[in-house]
Protein backbone atom coordinates (compact mmCIF):
# COMPACT_ATOMS: atom_id res chain seq x y z
CA UNK A 1 0.00 0.00 0.00
CA UNK A 2 2.54 2.23 0.97
CA UNK A 3 4.49 2.88 -2.69
CA UNK A 4 0.64 3.40 -3.53
CA UNK A 5 0.64 6.75 -1.17
CA UNK A 6 3.92 7.53 -2.48
CA UNK A 7 3.01 7.74 -5.80
CA UNK A 8 -0.52 9.10 -5.20
CA UNK A 9 0.78 13.18 -5.23
CA UNK A 10 2.13 12.05 -9.24
CA UNK A 11 -0.45 10.80 -10.40
CA UNK A 12 -2.86 13.46 -9.21
CA UNK A 13 -0.75 15.94 -11.18
CA UNK A 14 -1.04 14.26 -14.05
CA UNK A 15 -4.24 13.31 -14.44
CA UNK A 16 -4.18 16.65 -14.83
CA UNK A 17 -2.34 15.96 -17.85
CA UNK A 18 -4.59 12.71 -18.54
CA UNK A 19 -8.47 14.62 -18.57
CA UNK A 20 -6.79 17.28 -21.34
CA UNK A 21 -6.07 13.85 -23.68
CA UNK A 22 -9.28 12.61 -23.22
CA UNK A 23 -11.03 15.86 -23.96
CA UNK A 24 -9.33 16.43 -26.72
CA UNK A 25 -9.88 12.62 -28.56
CA UNK A 26 -13.73 13.94 -28.24
CA UNK A 27 -13.33 17.32 -29.41
CA UNK A 28 -11.64 15.36 -32.44
CA UNK A 29 -15.25 14.21 -33.61
CA UNK A 30 -16.73 17.33 -33.38
CA UNK A 31 -16.72 21.04 -35.05
CA UNK A 32 -15.26 22.83 -32.06
CA UNK A 33 -13.79 25.93 -32.98
CA UNK A 34 -11.66 28.04 -30.65
CA UNK A 35 -13.87 30.98 -30.12
CA UNK A 36 -17.41 29.24 -29.65
CA UNK A 37 -17.93 26.70 -27.20
CA UNK A 38 -21.04 25.60 -28.94
CA UNK A 39 -19.88 22.37 -31.01
CA UNK A 40 -22.21 19.46 -32.89
CA UNK A 41 -20.68 15.93 -32.98
CA UNK A 42 -19.35 15.39 -36.83
CA UNK A 43 -18.33 11.51 -36.27
CA UNK A 44 -14.97 10.66 -38.61
CA UNK A 45 -15.07 13.70 -40.99
CA UNK A 46 -12.24 15.82 -39.06
CA UNK A 47 -9.92 12.34 -39.74
CA UNK A 48 -10.85 11.85 -43.32
CA UNK A 49 -10.41 15.49 -43.86
CA UNK A 50 -7.19 15.20 -42.17
CA UNK A 51 -6.17 12.06 -44.03
CA UNK A 52 -6.86 13.19 -47.17
CA UNK A 53 -5.54 16.28 -47.40
CA UNK A 54 -1.81 16.70 -49.69
CA UNK A 55 -1.54 19.76 -47.05
CA UNK A 56 -1.13 17.12 -44.31
CA UNK A 57 0.96 14.59 -46.30
CA UNK A 58 3.17 17.96 -47.02
CA UNK A 59 3.69 18.49 -43.31
CA UNK A 60 4.60 14.75 -42.65
CA UNK A 61 6.92 14.90 -44.84
CA UNK A 62 8.78 17.99 -43.88
CA UNK A 63 8.69 16.66 -40.52
CA UNK A 64 9.91 13.50 -41.50
CA UNK A 65 12.45 15.10 -43.04
CA UNK A 66 13.57 16.97 -40.58
CA UNK A 67 13.73 14.64 -38.02
CA UNK A 68 15.77 12.51 -40.47
CA UNK A 69 18.71 15.13 -40.97
CA UNK A 70 18.49 16.82 -37.78
CA UNK A 71 18.90 12.68 -35.74
CA UNK A 72 20.91 11.58 -38.81
CA UNK A 73 23.43 14.18 -38.43
CA UNK A 74 23.38 14.57 -34.76
CA UNK A 75 23.84 10.85 -34.12
CA UNK A 76 27.34 10.70 -36.74
CA UNK A 77 28.43 14.18 -36.05
CA UNK A 78 28.31 13.60 -31.80
CA UNK A 79 30.00 10.22 -32.23
CA UNK A 80 32.84 11.49 -34.23
CA UNK A 81 33.60 14.15 -31.48
CA UNK A 82 33.30 11.87 -28.69
CA UNK A 83 35.42 9.82 -30.20
CA UNK A 84 38.01 13.03 -30.53
CA UNK A 85 37.46 13.92 -26.94
CA UNK A 86 38.23 10.81 -25.30
CA UNK A 87 41.72 11.55 -24.81
CA UNK A 88 43.15 13.07 -21.87
CA UNK A 89 44.89 16.18 -22.84
CA UNK A 90 43.73 19.93 -22.21
CA UNK A 91 41.87 20.56 -25.01
CA UNK A 92 39.95 17.54 -24.55
CA UNK A 93 38.86 18.12 -21.17
CA UNK A 94 38.75 22.13 -22.23
CA UNK A 95 36.38 21.55 -24.67
CA UNK A 96 34.39 18.43 -22.92
CA UNK A 97 33.32 21.69 -20.21
CA UNK A 98 32.08 24.12 -22.77
CA UNK A 99 30.59 22.34 -25.81
CA UNK A 100 27.48 21.54 -23.86
CA UNK A 101 26.71 25.71 -23.53
CA UNK A 102 24.99 25.12 -26.89
CA UNK A 103 22.46 22.25 -25.41
CA UNK A 104 21.95 24.30 -22.30
CA UNK A 105 20.76 27.57 -24.19
CA UNK A 106 16.78 27.85 -24.36
CA UNK A 107 16.29 26.39 -28.39
CA UNK A 108 14.00 29.76 -28.59
CA UNK A 109 17.62 31.27 -28.06
CA UNK A 110 19.32 29.21 -29.98
CA UNK A 111 17.35 30.34 -33.11
CA UNK A 112 17.63 34.01 -32.08
CA UNK A 113 21.43 34.21 -31.95
CA UNK A 114 21.43 32.17 -35.64
CA UNK A 115 19.31 34.62 -37.45
CA UNK A 116 22.25 36.90 -35.79
CA UNK A 117 24.79 34.79 -37.44
CA UNK A 118 22.80 34.25 -40.77
CA UNK A 119 21.11 37.89 -40.58
CA UNK A 120 21.96 40.00 -44.36
CA UNK A 121 23.07 43.60 -41.89
CA UNK A 122 24.43 42.08 -38.95
CA UNK A 123 25.64 38.71 -39.70
CA UNK A 124 28.97 37.61 -39.59
CA UNK A 125 27.94 34.77 -42.07
CA UNK A 126 27.80 37.57 -44.90
CA UNK A 127 31.32 37.50 -44.87
CA UNK A 128 32.57 34.21 -45.46
CA UNK A 129 29.55 33.64 -47.83
CA UNK A 130 30.82 36.51 -50.24
CA UNK A 131 34.25 35.46 -49.83
CA UNK A 132 33.05 32.21 -51.90
CA UNK A 133 30.44 34.08 -54.15
CA UNK A 134 27.50 33.35 -52.03
CA UNK A 135 27.06 36.75 -50.92
CA UNK A 136 23.25 36.66 -51.81
CA UNK A 137 22.50 33.09 -49.87
CA UNK A 138 19.35 34.00 -48.06
CA UNK A 139 19.45 31.25 -45.05
CA UNK A 140 15.89 30.24 -43.58
CA UNK A 141 14.50 33.15 -46.08
CA UNK A 142 15.34 31.23 -49.35
CA UNK A 143 12.58 28.38 -49.67
CA UNK A 144 14.94 26.03 -51.06
CA UNK A 145 17.23 26.54 -48.01
CA UNK A 146 14.80 27.35 -44.84
CA UNK A 147 14.75 23.60 -44.26
CA UNK A 148 18.11 23.33 -44.10
CA UNK A 149 18.47 26.17 -41.85
CA UNK A 150 16.39 25.25 -39.26
CA UNK A 151 17.86 22.05 -39.39
CA UNK A 152 21.32 23.18 -38.69
CA UNK A 153 20.17 25.21 -35.44
CA UNK A 154 18.98 21.73 -34.19
CA UNK A 155 22.37 20.32 -34.91
CA UNK A 156 23.87 23.19 -33.21
CA UNK A 157 21.78 22.43 -29.83
CA UNK A 158 21.70 19.02 -29.72
CA UNK A 159 25.13 17.33 -30.79
CA UNK A 160 26.33 18.00 -27.77
CA UNK A 161 23.51 15.71 -26.68
CA UNK A 162 24.58 12.95 -28.62
CA UNK A 163 28.31 13.81 -27.54
CA UNK A 164 28.31 13.64 -23.93
CA UNK A 165 26.09 10.23 -23.85
CA UNK A 166 28.46 8.65 -26.34
CA UNK A 167 31.36 9.92 -24.36
CA UNK A 168 29.80 8.52 -21.32
CA UNK A 169 29.08 5.21 -22.97
CA UNK A 170 32.94 5.13 -24.27
CA UNK A 171 34.29 5.94 -20.71
CA UNK A 172 32.75 2.44 -19.18
CA UNK A 173 33.99 0.05 -21.70
CA UNK A 174 35.90 -2.42 -20.16
CA UNK A 175 39.52 -2.39 -21.39
CA UNK A 176 40.11 -5.94 -21.43
CA UNK A 177 38.68 -6.99 -24.88
CA UNK A 178 41.03 -3.71 -26.59
CA UNK A 179 43.77 -5.30 -25.57
CA UNK A 180 42.97 -8.78 -26.58
CA UNK A 181 42.31 -6.95 -29.77
CA UNK A 182 45.49 -5.32 -30.41
CA UNK A 183 47.48 -8.42 -30.02
CA UNK A 184 45.86 -9.87 -32.75
CA UNK A 185 46.83 -6.90 -34.92
CA UNK A 186 43.15 -5.49 -35.50
CA UNK A 187 42.92 -2.65 -37.32
CA UNK A 188 41.51 0.51 -36.15
CA UNK A 189 38.47 0.60 -37.82
CA UNK A 190 38.42 -3.33 -37.06
CA UNK A 191 38.13 -2.29 -33.26
CA UNK A 192 35.93 0.47 -33.54
CA UNK A 193 33.05 -2.10 -35.82
CA UNK A 194 33.93 -4.98 -34.46
CA UNK A 195 33.91 -4.00 -30.48
CA UNK A 196 33.16 -0.40 -29.92
CA UNK A 197 30.10 0.10 -32.13
CA UNK A 198 28.34 -3.18 -30.63
CA UNK A 199 29.18 -1.97 -27.04
CA UNK A 200 28.36 1.44 -27.55
CA UNK A 201 24.84 0.40 -28.96
CA UNK A 202 22.87 0.57 -25.92
CA UNK A 203 23.67 3.99 -25.29
CA UNK A 204 23.44 5.53 -28.79
CA UNK A 205 19.92 3.82 -28.86
CA UNK A 206 18.84 5.59 -26.09
CA UNK A 207 20.31 8.44 -28.07
CA UNK A 208 18.71 8.11 -30.62
CA UNK A 209 15.71 7.50 -28.84
CA UNK A 210 15.70 10.76 -27.20
CA UNK A 211 16.89 12.80 -30.39
CA UNK A 212 13.42 11.32 -32.43
CA UNK A 213 11.23 11.91 -30.04
CA UNK A 214 12.36 15.43 -29.75
CA UNK A 215 12.76 15.92 -33.34
CA UNK A 216 9.79 14.76 -34.30
CA UNK A 217 8.07 17.55 -32.19
CA UNK A 218 9.78 20.18 -32.36
CA UNK A 219 8.53 23.66 -32.29
CA UNK A 220 9.89 25.89 -30.53
CA UNK A 221 13.00 26.13 -32.72
CA UNK A 222 10.99 26.32 -35.81
CA UNK A 223 8.64 28.70 -34.85
CA UNK A 224 11.17 31.49 -33.53
CA UNK A 225 12.90 30.99 -36.71
CA UNK A 226 10.49 30.68 -39.94
CA UNK A 227 7.19 29.88 -38.15
CA UNK A 228 6.69 26.97 -41.02
CA UNK A 229 7.84 29.52 -43.90
CA UNK A 230 8.60 30.51 -46.47
CA UNK A 231 5.27 29.56 -47.67
CA UNK A 232 4.69 26.17 -46.56
CA UNK A 233 8.78 24.74 -46.56
CA UNK A 234 8.88 23.89 -42.77
CA UNK A 235 5.38 23.29 -41.83
CA UNK A 236 6.13 20.56 -39.71
CA UNK A 237 3.23 19.06 -38.50
CA UNK A 238 3.40 20.87 -35.24
CA UNK A 239 3.36 24.03 -36.53
CA UNK A 240 0.70 23.48 -38.93
CA UNK A 241 -1.64 21.98 -36.10
CA UNK A 242 -0.51 25.20 -34.30
CA UNK A 243 -1.81 27.50 -37.35
CA UNK A 244 -4.85 25.69 -37.62
CA UNK A 245 -5.83 25.93 -34.15
CA UNK A 246 -5.04 29.45 -32.73
CA UNK A 247 -4.61 31.06 -36.53
CA UNK A 248 -7.79 29.53 -38.30
CA UNK A 249 -9.75 28.71 -34.93
CA UNK A 250 -10.51 25.06 -36.51
CA UNK A 251 -9.46 23.35 -33.38
CA UNK A 252 -11.17 20.08 -33.90
CA UNK A 253 -9.46 19.67 -37.45
CA UNK A 254 -5.75 20.44 -35.98
CA UNK A 255 -5.97 17.36 -32.99
CA UNK A 256 -6.52 14.42 -35.84
CA UNK A 257 -3.00 15.66 -37.16
CA UNK A 258 -1.33 15.91 -33.79
CA UNK A 259 -3.04 12.38 -32.45
CA UNK A 260 -1.03 10.77 -35.60
CA UNK A 261 2.01 12.47 -34.47
CA UNK A 262 1.84 11.12 -31.19
CA UNK A 263 0.97 7.93 -32.41
CA UNK A 264 4.11 8.06 -35.06
CA UNK A 265 6.29 8.77 -32.23
CA UNK A 266 5.06 6.60 -29.69
CA UNK A 267 5.44 3.21 -32.07
CA UNK A 268 9.00 4.73 -33.21
CA UNK A 269 9.72 5.10 -29.86
CA UNK A 270 8.95 1.62 -28.48
CA UNK A 271 10.25 0.00 -31.45
CA UNK A 272 13.63 1.45 -30.61
CA UNK A 273 12.92 1.16 -26.94
CA UNK A 274 12.45 -3.17 -27.45
CA UNK A 275 16.08 -2.96 -29.63
CA UNK A 276 17.58 -0.99 -26.55
CA UNK A 277 16.49 -3.71 -23.80
CA UNK A 278 18.07 -6.47 -26.48
CA UNK A 279 21.36 -4.54 -27.04
CA UNK A 280 21.61 -4.10 -23.24
CA UNK A 281 21.05 -7.44 -22.36
CA UNK A 282 24.04 -8.46 -25.09
CA UNK A 283 25.76 -5.97 -23.59
CA UNK A 284 26.04 -7.21 -20.11
CA UNK A 285 26.64 -10.83 -21.29
CA UNK A 286 29.57 -9.40 -23.03
CA UNK A 287 31.10 -7.34 -19.95
CA UNK A 288 30.70 -11.29 -18.16
CA UNK A 289 33.03 -12.51 -20.19
CA UNK B 1 40.33 4.88 -22.07
CA UNK B 2 42.68 4.86 -24.37
CA UNK B 3 42.85 5.82 -28.22
CA UNK B 4 43.18 2.50 -29.44
CA UNK B 5 39.60 1.88 -29.20
CA UNK B 6 38.98 4.64 -31.62
CA UNK B 7 37.46 4.72 -35.19
CA UNK B 8 39.74 7.91 -35.34
CA UNK B 9 42.87 6.19 -34.07
CA UNK B 10 44.53 6.34 -37.84
CA UNK B 11 43.80 10.20 -37.90
CA UNK B 12 46.97 12.19 -36.40
CA UNK B 13 46.78 13.77 -33.79
CA UNK B 14 47.38 17.12 -35.42
CA UNK B 15 43.90 15.92 -37.83
CA UNK B 16 42.42 15.30 -35.15
CA UNK B 17 42.96 18.46 -33.22
CA UNK B 18 42.17 20.50 -36.48
CA UNK B 19 38.70 18.56 -36.67
CA UNK B 20 38.06 19.42 -32.72
CA UNK B 21 38.67 23.07 -33.47
CA UNK B 22 36.45 23.29 -36.09
CA UNK B 23 33.65 21.63 -34.30
CA UNK B 24 34.24 24.15 -31.33
CA UNK B 25 34.28 27.40 -33.65
CA UNK B 26 30.76 25.66 -34.92
CA UNK B 27 29.35 25.06 -31.60
CA UNK B 28 30.61 28.24 -29.36
CA UNK B 29 31.06 31.03 -32.18
CA UNK B 30 27.75 31.93 -32.22
CA UNK B 31 27.47 32.05 -28.34
CA UNK B 32 30.61 34.41 -28.97
CA UNK B 33 28.74 35.99 -31.63
CA UNK B 34 25.65 36.83 -29.63
CA UNK B 35 28.62 38.22 -26.96
CA UNK B 36 29.96 40.62 -29.33
CA UNK B 37 26.31 42.26 -30.42
CA UNK B 38 25.29 42.42 -26.99
CA UNK B 39 28.35 44.82 -26.49
CA UNK B 40 27.99 46.80 -29.73
CA UNK B 41 26.54 50.09 -29.71
CA UNK B 42 23.37 51.06 -32.54
CA UNK B 43 25.51 53.56 -34.88
CA UNK B 44 28.27 51.25 -35.23
CA UNK B 45 26.28 47.67 -35.73
CA UNK B 46 26.47 47.29 -39.40
CA UNK B 47 29.48 49.18 -40.10
CA UNK B 48 31.83 47.31 -37.68
CA UNK B 49 32.68 43.50 -36.92
CA UNK B 50 35.04 43.02 -34.34
CA UNK B 51 36.43 46.40 -34.29
CA UNK B 52 34.17 49.03 -32.37
CA UNK B 53 33.50 50.98 -28.77
CA UNK B 54 31.58 48.14 -26.87
CA UNK B 55 28.95 50.04 -24.98
CA UNK B 56 26.28 49.05 -22.05
CA UNK B 57 23.86 50.86 -23.53
CA UNK B 58 22.12 47.51 -24.69
CA UNK B 59 21.62 46.07 -21.29
CA UNK B 60 20.38 49.36 -20.05
CA UNK B 61 17.65 49.57 -22.82
CA UNK B 62 16.29 46.13 -22.23
CA UNK B 63 15.72 47.00 -18.96
CA UNK B 64 14.64 50.26 -19.04
CA UNK B 65 12.36 50.48 -22.42
CA UNK B 66 11.12 46.85 -22.19
CA UNK B 67 9.40 44.80 -20.17
CA UNK B 68 12.04 42.37 -20.29
CA UNK B 69 13.06 42.80 -16.59
CA UNK B 70 9.36 41.83 -15.86
CA UNK B 71 9.70 38.67 -18.12
CA UNK B 72 12.75 37.35 -16.63
CA UNK B 73 10.81 37.19 -13.01
CA UNK B 74 8.17 36.05 -14.36
CA UNK B 75 9.74 32.90 -15.86
CA UNK B 76 11.77 32.62 -12.62
CA UNK B 77 8.75 32.68 -10.73
CA UNK B 78 6.92 29.95 -12.74
CA UNK B 79 9.69 27.61 -12.95
CA UNK B 80 10.96 27.78 -9.28
CA UNK B 81 7.20 26.88 -8.35
CA UNK B 82 7.30 24.42 -10.82
CA UNK B 83 10.27 22.71 -9.37
CA UNK B 84 9.33 23.09 -5.99
CA UNK B 85 5.64 21.29 -6.45
CA UNK B 86 7.58 18.21 -8.71
CA UNK B 87 9.80 17.77 -6.31
CA UNK B 88 7.20 17.47 -3.44
CA UNK B 89 5.27 15.37 -5.53
CA UNK B 90 8.07 13.55 -7.46
CA UNK B 91 10.66 12.55 -4.75
CA UNK B 92 8.27 10.15 -2.96
CA UNK B 93 7.32 8.83 -6.43
CA UNK B 94 10.79 8.06 -7.17
CA UNK B 95 11.20 6.61 -3.79
CA UNK B 96 8.47 4.12 -4.45
CA UNK B 97 9.65 3.16 -7.96
CA UNK B 98 13.35 2.76 -6.86
CA UNK B 99 12.80 0.98 -3.34
CA UNK B 100 10.40 -1.09 -3.80
CA UNK B 101 8.92 -4.16 -5.91
CA UNK B 102 5.38 -4.14 -6.73
CA UNK B 103 3.10 -5.26 -9.33
CA UNK B 104 2.92 -2.90 -12.60
CA UNK B 105 5.77 -0.79 -11.00
CA UNK B 106 7.75 -1.01 -14.88
CA UNK B 107 4.12 0.35 -16.55
CA UNK B 108 3.69 3.32 -13.64
CA UNK B 109 7.01 4.33 -14.47
CA UNK B 110 6.66 4.15 -18.26
CA UNK B 111 3.40 5.87 -18.47
CA UNK B 112 5.19 8.86 -16.78
CA UNK B 113 7.82 8.80 -19.21
CA UNK B 114 5.41 8.73 -21.99
CA UNK B 115 4.13 11.83 -21.28
CA UNK B 116 7.50 12.94 -23.78
CA UNK B 117 5.90 11.01 -26.09
CA UNK B 118 2.94 13.47 -26.83
CA UNK B 119 3.18 16.46 -28.84
CA UNK B 120 3.13 19.32 -26.78
CA UNK B 121 0.55 20.99 -29.24
CA UNK B 122 -1.47 18.42 -28.00
CA UNK B 123 -1.53 18.75 -24.88
CA UNK B 124 -1.87 22.79 -24.80
CA UNK B 125 -4.77 22.73 -27.21
CA UNK B 126 -7.23 21.01 -25.08
CA UNK B 127 -6.04 22.41 -21.92
CA UNK B 128 -6.39 25.90 -23.46
CA UNK B 129 -9.96 25.23 -22.84
CA UNK B 130 -10.02 24.14 -19.88
CA UNK B 131 -8.20 26.95 -18.56
CA UNK B 132 -10.01 28.90 -20.34
CA UNK B 133 -13.01 27.93 -18.42
CA UNK B 134 -11.47 27.43 -15.12
CA UNK B 135 -10.02 31.38 -15.69
CA UNK B 136 -6.06 29.84 -15.67
CA UNK B 137 -4.93 31.21 -18.36
CA UNK B 138 -2.11 34.19 -18.25
CA UNK B 139 -1.85 32.80 -14.37
CA UNK B 140 1.09 31.69 -12.74
CA UNK B 141 -0.72 28.51 -11.40
CA UNK B 142 -1.20 27.63 -15.09
CA UNK B 143 2.01 27.67 -16.08
CA UNK B 144 3.10 25.67 -12.87
CA UNK B 145 0.49 23.12 -13.56
CA UNK B 146 1.69 22.09 -17.18
CA UNK B 147 5.12 23.01 -16.17
CA UNK B 148 4.47 19.91 -14.38
CA UNK B 149 5.17 17.82 -18.04
CA UNK B 150 8.11 18.99 -18.60
CA UNK B 151 10.02 18.59 -14.73
CA UNK B 152 7.90 16.18 -13.23
CA UNK B 153 8.91 13.02 -15.63
CA UNK B 154 12.53 14.29 -15.66
CA UNK B 155 13.00 14.60 -11.92
CA UNK B 156 11.48 10.99 -11.25
CA UNK B 157 13.53 9.44 -13.59
CA UNK B 158 16.44 10.79 -12.46
CA UNK B 159 16.02 10.24 -8.79
CA UNK B 160 14.58 6.45 -9.38
CA UNK B 161 18.14 6.10 -10.16
CA UNK B 162 19.71 7.32 -7.39
CA UNK B 163 17.48 5.39 -4.87
CA UNK B 164 18.12 2.30 -7.05
CA UNK B 165 21.75 2.87 -6.35
CA UNK B 166 21.62 2.50 -2.33
CA UNK B 167 22.25 -0.53 -0.78
CA UNK B 168 18.94 -2.12 -0.01
CA UNK B 169 20.62 -4.29 3.43
CA UNK B 170 20.64 -0.51 4.74
CA UNK B 171 17.21 0.39 4.89
CA UNK B 172 16.12 -2.76 5.64
CA UNK B 173 18.70 -2.58 8.94
CA UNK B 174 17.62 0.48 10.08
CA UNK B 175 13.70 -1.24 9.96
CA UNK B 176 15.01 -3.62 12.03
CA UNK B 177 15.81 -0.89 14.76
CA UNK B 178 12.35 0.36 14.63
CA UNK B 179 12.41 2.81 11.97
CA UNK B 180 9.10 3.65 10.27
CA UNK B 181 8.76 3.85 6.62
CA UNK B 182 9.13 7.29 6.58
CA UNK B 183 11.51 7.64 9.04
CA UNK B 184 14.08 5.75 7.01
CA UNK B 185 13.21 8.03 4.00
CA UNK B 186 13.46 11.18 5.96
CA UNK B 187 16.53 10.39 8.07
CA UNK B 188 18.68 8.22 5.62
CA UNK B 189 17.66 7.60 1.84
CA UNK B 190 17.44 11.55 1.55
CA UNK B 191 20.51 12.82 3.13
CA UNK B 192 22.29 10.13 0.79
CA UNK B 193 20.95 11.18 -2.29
CA UNK B 194 21.04 14.24 -1.80
CA UNK B 195 23.30 15.25 -4.22
CA UNK B 196 21.26 13.60 -6.90
CA UNK B 197 17.96 15.79 -5.51
CA UNK B 198 19.82 18.75 -6.16
CA UNK B 199 21.34 18.31 -9.78
CA UNK B 200 17.83 16.64 -10.59
CA UNK B 201 16.27 19.78 -9.08
CA UNK B 202 18.69 22.45 -10.71
CA UNK B 203 18.26 20.23 -14.66
CA UNK B 204 14.50 20.42 -14.43
CA UNK B 205 15.28 24.55 -13.82
CA UNK B 206 16.66 24.44 -16.66
CA UNK B 207 14.36 23.12 -18.43
CA UNK B 208 11.50 24.70 -17.03
CA UNK B 209 13.29 28.57 -18.13
CA UNK B 210 14.24 26.78 -21.55
CA UNK B 211 10.74 25.95 -22.24
CA UNK B 212 8.70 28.23 -24.74
CA UNK B 213 5.80 26.57 -26.12
CA UNK B 214 3.52 26.27 -23.00
CA UNK B 215 4.25 29.69 -21.92
CA UNK B 216 3.66 31.22 -25.50
CA UNK B 217 0.52 29.66 -25.88
CA UNK B 218 -1.18 29.18 -22.09
CA UNK B 219 0.78 32.59 -21.06
CA UNK B 220 0.02 36.19 -21.61
CA UNK B 221 0.65 40.04 -20.98
CA UNK B 222 0.81 39.38 -17.02
CA UNK B 223 2.75 36.16 -17.12
CA UNK B 224 4.87 36.46 -20.48
CA UNK B 225 8.18 34.71 -19.78
CA UNK B 226 11.43 35.74 -20.63
CA UNK B 227 11.78 32.93 -23.52
CA UNK B 228 8.82 34.95 -24.94
CA UNK B 229 9.50 37.63 -24.57
CA UNK B 230 12.68 37.16 -26.21
CA UNK B 231 11.31 36.28 -29.65
CA UNK B 232 9.14 40.12 -29.70
CA UNK B 233 12.37 41.53 -30.21
CA UNK B 234 13.14 40.82 -33.55
CA UNK B 235 9.31 41.08 -34.60
CA UNK B 236 9.15 44.52 -33.64
CA UNK B 237 9.25 47.14 -36.09
CA UNK B 238 12.39 48.47 -35.46
CA UNK B 239 14.71 45.73 -34.40
CA UNK B 240 17.62 46.88 -32.32
CA UNK B 241 19.85 43.62 -32.75
CA UNK B 242 21.68 44.48 -29.74
CA UNK B 243 19.01 44.34 -27.45
CA UNK B 244 17.94 41.05 -29.05
CA UNK B 245 21.64 39.73 -28.06
CA UNK B 246 21.66 41.15 -24.45
CA UNK B 247 18.66 39.80 -23.99
CA UNK B 248 19.63 36.75 -25.03
CA UNK B 249 22.87 36.82 -22.82
CA UNK B 250 21.15 37.69 -19.93
CA UNK B 251 19.01 34.93 -20.54
CA UNK B 252 21.48 32.07 -21.56
CA UNK B 253 24.08 33.41 -17.97
CA UNK B 254 22.18 31.22 -15.32
CA UNK B 255 21.90 27.82 -17.06
CA UNK B 256 24.89 27.75 -18.30
CA UNK B 257 26.30 28.13 -14.56
CA UNK B 258 23.72 26.03 -13.71
CA UNK B 259 25.40 23.98 -16.22
CA UNK B 260 28.68 23.92 -15.02
CA UNK B 261 28.08 23.47 -11.72
CA UNK B 262 26.10 19.48 -12.52
CA UNK B 263 27.69 18.69 -14.57
CA UNK B 264 28.99 15.47 -13.26
CA UNK B 265 25.12 14.46 -13.14
CA UNK B 266 24.41 15.65 -16.76
CA UNK B 267 25.04 12.31 -18.61
CA UNK B 268 22.51 10.93 -16.06
CA UNK B 269 20.45 13.44 -15.65
CA UNK B 270 19.60 14.36 -19.80
CA UNK B 271 19.02 10.54 -20.42
CA UNK B 272 16.48 10.77 -17.58
CA UNK B 273 18.77 8.37 -15.20
CA UNK B 274 18.72 5.66 -18.12
CA UNK B 275 22.70 6.14 -18.83
CA UNK B 276 24.47 6.46 -15.47
CA UNK B 277 27.48 8.45 -16.64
Amino acid sequence: MQPFIALAPSFLLTIGILIPFIVAIFYSFTDRTLRSSAFNIIGIGNFVDTFTSPDFWHSVSITLGYAFWATGIEMVLGLGIALLLNEENWLSKFLRLVLIFPLMVAPVIGALVWQLMTNPSVGILRFPLSWIGLGGFRWSADPNYALFSVVLIDIWIYTPFVVILALAGLRSLPKSPYEAALIDGGSAWFIFRNLTLPMLAPVLLIALIFRLMTSLQEFAIIFASTRGGPGDRTLSVAIAAYSQAFSFYNLAGSIPMLLFLWAFIYAVCFILISYWRKAQKSHCERCRL
Amino acid sequence: MKQEGNALGGLGSAAKTVLLILYALFALFPLLWMLILSFKPDSEMFTTTFIFTPTLENFRAVFAESDFLRTLWNNLVVSVLAVGLSLVAGVPAAYALGRFDFKGKEDIAFTFLSFKFAPEILVIIPLYLIYQQLHLIDSIVGLVWVYQLISLPLLIWILRGFFEDLSKDMAAAAQLDGYSWWQVFFKMLLPLVKPGLVAAGLLCFIFCWNSFTFALLLGGGNTRTSTVSMTRFLASDTVHYGWVAAAALICALPEIILALLIQKHLVRGLSFGVVKG
